[in-house]
């Protein structure tokens, strides 16, 4: 089995996010990136899976979509294990853009994992894209995978509680935290290997955008909290009146 | 001139900071507390590679460059100095001591294992009365033909009980004074060495640190370093780069406090407003930045020298120089401005504050420093 882990290149989630100036995207001076942390939990579990099956599983490879500036994101996760890395050469604008490219080598892959939401622009919509332009099944808030046979156990959350499918492949599992253990910190015997593993970069297909970012706005920053006395009823009952106006 | 980092540098460093920030500081007020070996934080930066990270990778290493090893000092020694000084004495005194001048069969016996990280080494110079003054060596190295038999003691030695391998400074020829010095490599479970009681010490409290006494040691022939009378030269050219692992450990203490400072002056009100709003505490703010800026680029220079096969032995003395006493200068402030949570420990700062005093007396005081530097001006 082949699996393909597609990865999302990322401000670092410390970054103080600044607008470009007509607020249509992210000002990206100074911003330090990573892989998305969805993508990151995906990586790691596929990481895992092929330790734990390494007769089953023959490699791991990471795609993404972006420019050669992307690349550091993709050889951290060569570092970290994966055999192979590849690049899409385009700007990722939006969801359906970024589907279309993947969807051009994605379908030799029995397993592809995508991560179930991206910590940028929170589109959570590239996974099911996917799997739609491929024709192949796929479910979504994984938070268990394991392999049985030439199957897969899957489990995802639903309201309530948990559910447990055993699904064929191929398919497209988008992942959420719980997937996998912990995230690994790359090692230098990683990092020196990821010197020499192939890192592939194709031209993108033709493409449209289904969406456009008019505006873009920060969320209004929050009050300070206030705190009340335990023994203090009435003050809390005047400030949420008086104050916060929400009796 | 270039100031841009590779990034596979970057990438050493956000792991060792990710390390450091997971995992280090966990435990590290507890360790301090309890002077208890971070035995599991060794283990698993072993595994990552942090422990023999510029030896050679045909001898188990990472091949990294010494740019590389200053990022991962700053950033493990910002959380735990305990910890980076386990890994400074592992790669630059041990592993850089046995990749540059041991042989074939040193480096397969014995750097292998500390390379890799499987076992630690120590590195064993001073001596009850023979501290700064390193010519005054008093351990006898005897020569009895097929082996050498060892009698003396060693002080303050960082990693003496947790280490397997020794590296021992000690006179094979007294009349030649420091030109019958010399340097061997020994398992520490050699018959006839014993240890001191563990250190109670101010900071730094989870490496451990004892005094080693050697009776009747029996050392082959094939465990001495080089020549006999090269032990003195040895131990100054492995110092010289030990000093910049210690010169990159005080730049942590002083950027982790740094750090720290920044983000309670920020968050703690007086007087209406954030304290950093008030000049006395952001010129405070200022003054620790423009020496850590100093201390990184002196630590960097040294590297870059020592990487490019160049003289680094006064650069590295400066750095550590500078280092250690804006580290000392950088932690006392930040204390001052947590004021009275500054002084508990939970706050940490406290603690960067008793750990940055050693490095102005370890791997050669600022003193000793300051003799390099100024021989270099005036010969």
């Amino acid at each position: 089995m082949k699996i393909l882990v597609l990865i999302g290149n990322v401000p670092d989630t410390t970054t103080k996010i600044k607008f470009n100036a007509d607020q249509t995207g992210i000002d990206t001076a100074g911003v330090q990136w990573i892989i998305n942390p969805w993508d990151e939990f995906a990586l790691t579990r596929a990481m895992e899976l092929k330790e734990a099956y390494a007769g089953a599983i023959s490699s791991v490879v990471v795609a993404n979509v972006g420019s050669s500036q992307t690349e550091p994101t993709l050889r951290k996760a060569l570092a970290v294990g994966a055999d192979k890395a590849i690049r899409i050469d385009a700007e990722a604008k939006d969801a359906f853009f970024v589907a279309t490219q993947l969807a051009q080598i994605a379908g030799e892959y029995e397993l592809i994992l995508a991560g179930i939401e991206a910590s940028d622009y929170n589109g959570s919509a590239v996974g099911g894209m996917l799997a739609e332009l491929l024709d192949r099944s796929s479910v979504s808030a994984v938070t268990g995978l394991d392999l049985k046979d030439d199957k897969l156990l899957v489990t995802r959350e639903i309201d309530g509680g948990n559910q447990h499918l055993l699904c064929t492949t191929p398919l497209l599992a988008i992942v959420q935290k719980g997937i996998a253990k912990e995230v690994r910190i790359p090692a230098m015997r990683g990092i020196m290997m990821a010197r020499t593993k192939p890192l592939e970069v194709i031209a993108p297909v033709e493409s449209s955008y289904a969406t456009s970012i008019q505006k873009l706005e920060l969320p209004p920053t929050k009050a300070a909290c206030k705190m009340v006395a335990e023994d203090n009823v009435k003050e809390l009952v005047r400030l949420l009146k008086e104050e916060a106006k929400v009796l | 001139m270039n100031f841009e980092l590779t990034e596979e540098q970057l990438m050493i460093q956000q792991a060792a900071r990710d390390y450091a920030q997971r995992e280090l500081i966990q435990d590290v007020l507890e360790r301090d507390a309890n002077a208890t070996f971070p035995a599991k934080h060794v283990k698993a930066l072993a595994e990552l590679g942090f422990m023999g990270m510029m030896v050679d990778p045909k001898y188990n290493g990472g091949g990294m460059d010494t740019i590389s090893y200053v990022l991962a000092m700053e950033e493990l020694s910002k959380i735990d100095a305990s910890m980076s000084v386990i890994v400074s004495v592992n790669n630059s005194l041990v592993c850089y001591g046995l990749d540059k001048y041991g042989d074939e069969f040193q480096k397969e016996n014995f750097l292998k294992p500390l390379a890799s990280g499987e076992k630690i080494g120590a590195f064993l110079l001073s001596e009850p009365e023979a501290g700064s003054d390193a010519t005054s060596q008093r351990t006898i190295a005897e020569d009895k033909g097929d082996h050498y038999l060892v009698n003396g003691t060693k002080n303050w030695i960082t990693n003496a009980n947790s280490a397997s391998t020794y590296i021992l400074i000690a006179q094979t020829d007294p009349a030649k004074k420091h030109k019958g010095i010399t340097a061997f490599v020994l398992d520490k479970n050699s018959p006839g060495i014993s240890l001191g009681p563990h250190e109670d010490k101010m900071g730094m409290r989870s490496s451990d640190t004892h005094s080693v006494m050697f009776t009747d040691v029996k050392v082959p022939k094939e465990n001495r370093i080089g020549e006999e009378g090269f032990g003195f030269t040895f131990a100054m050219k492995i110092l010289e780069g030990g000093r910049i692992g210690i010169a990159a450990q005080a730049l942590g203490l002083a950027s982790g406090a740094l750090e720290r400072a920044v983000a309670y002056a920020k968050e703690r009100k007086a007087f209406g407003t954030a304290i950093a709003n008030h000049q006395a505490i952001a010129f405070k703010l200022s003054d620790m930045a423009v020496k850590v800026e100093n201390a990184r680029n002196l630590c960097l220079k040294a590297a870059w020298l020592k990487d490019k096969g160049e003289a680094f032995g006064v650069a590295s003395a400066m750095a550590k120089q500078y280092a250690a006493d804006i580290a000392m200068e950088v932690t006392t402030e930040a204390v001052q401005i947590h004021g009275g949570y500054g002084y508990v420990k939970e706050y940490h700062v406290e603690r960067l504050m008793r750990e940055a005093k050693l490095t102005q007396i370890y791997e050669g005081t600022s003193e000793i420093q300051k003799i390099v530097i100024s021989r270099s001006l005036l010969r």
